[in-house]
């Protein structure tokens, strides 16, 4: 699969969102996952195209819906190019401190 | 909408056939699943067991559909944690179309059950699956060896 595509794809915000929407409930119709965007519903559908040739969202018809899929495999790809698996638990805990340090004081569990 | 889907696709560099035989063999699924194999012969009806690498049975289930190098439909279920093995059978369609000189593999996996844990435990898995499949077929080797935590 194309690389170049998966950049691409991935270095615009509002597609990054709708990733983000499709990975916190899968199998969205375009109707479900313009809810709540201040972006039309054919800019949503371009973004949606452009996901789906890079190969990031996969589509299915369910009768008259078509429903979206975030479809991870690519950028798994592309995280194992560079993560071997010994640098995998070192990057998970520095993740984990970064997320412990950016978050708000008030929801730090101590 | 009822149920938990999760659908994975990617491109291999391979023929269909060889993607079916990758997908069915042994010896093969062990090096990029983890250490883990299937057991079955492949037919329609027949049964099948996804075996952990010390031998324990992990999931199991039967053939519903084998059309060797288009589709295989696997009735699957847990057998190793009580919670997830209560949701009952799921239902593993990996499909294989050909698209140009690559093999096109989808693999959509359901549960009849809204927020399934059984479908959020194994799309954690299939990803990562994926990816080494098509390593190994496309370089012959693997980029995970052994399961990172």
């Amino acid at each position: 699969m194309d690389d170049d595509a998966v950049f691409r794809a991935l270095a615009d915000a509002s597609r990054r969102l709708l990733l983000d929407r499709l990975h916190a409930e899968s199998g969205q119709t375009l109707l479900q996952l313009c809810q709540g965007l201040e972006m039309s519903r054919q800019a949503v559908a371009k973004h949606l195209r452009i996901l789906e040739e890079a190969n990031l969202v996969s589509s299915q018809r369910m009768g008259r819906e078509k429903r979206h899929f975030l479809n991870p495999v690519p950028i798994n790809q592309i995280a194992e190019r560079w993560i071997g698996k010994f640098e995998q638990p070192r990057l998970a805990a520095l993740s984990e401190l970064k997320e412990a340090l950016e978050r708000p004081d008030g929801e730090r569990n101590e | 909408m009822a149920g938990s889907t999760f659908i994975y696709v990617t491109y291999i560099r391979t023929s269909p056939d060889k993607l079916w035989k990758a997908l069915t063999s042994p010896e093969f699924i062990r090096q990029y699943w983890f250490g883990m194999h299937c057991e079955s012969d492949w037919q329609t009806g027949s049964s099948w067991r996804l075996m952990f690498e010390d031998g324990r049975v992990a999931d199991t289930g039967e053939i519903v559909e084998s059309t060797p190098g288009k589709r295989l439909a696997i009735r699957w279920r847990n057998e190793f944690k009580p919670e997830l093995k209560a949701e009952g059978d799921s239902l593993c369609v990996m499909e294989i179309e050909a698209a140009g000189d690559a093999s096109k593999l989808t693999v959509t996996h359901s549960i009849d059950k809204e927020g399934s844990e059984f479908i959020r435990a194994v799309s954690g898995g299939w990803p990562r699956i994926l990816s080494n499949l098509k390593s190994l077929l496309e370089t012959g080797d693997v980029a995970l060896a052994s399961k990172p935590h």
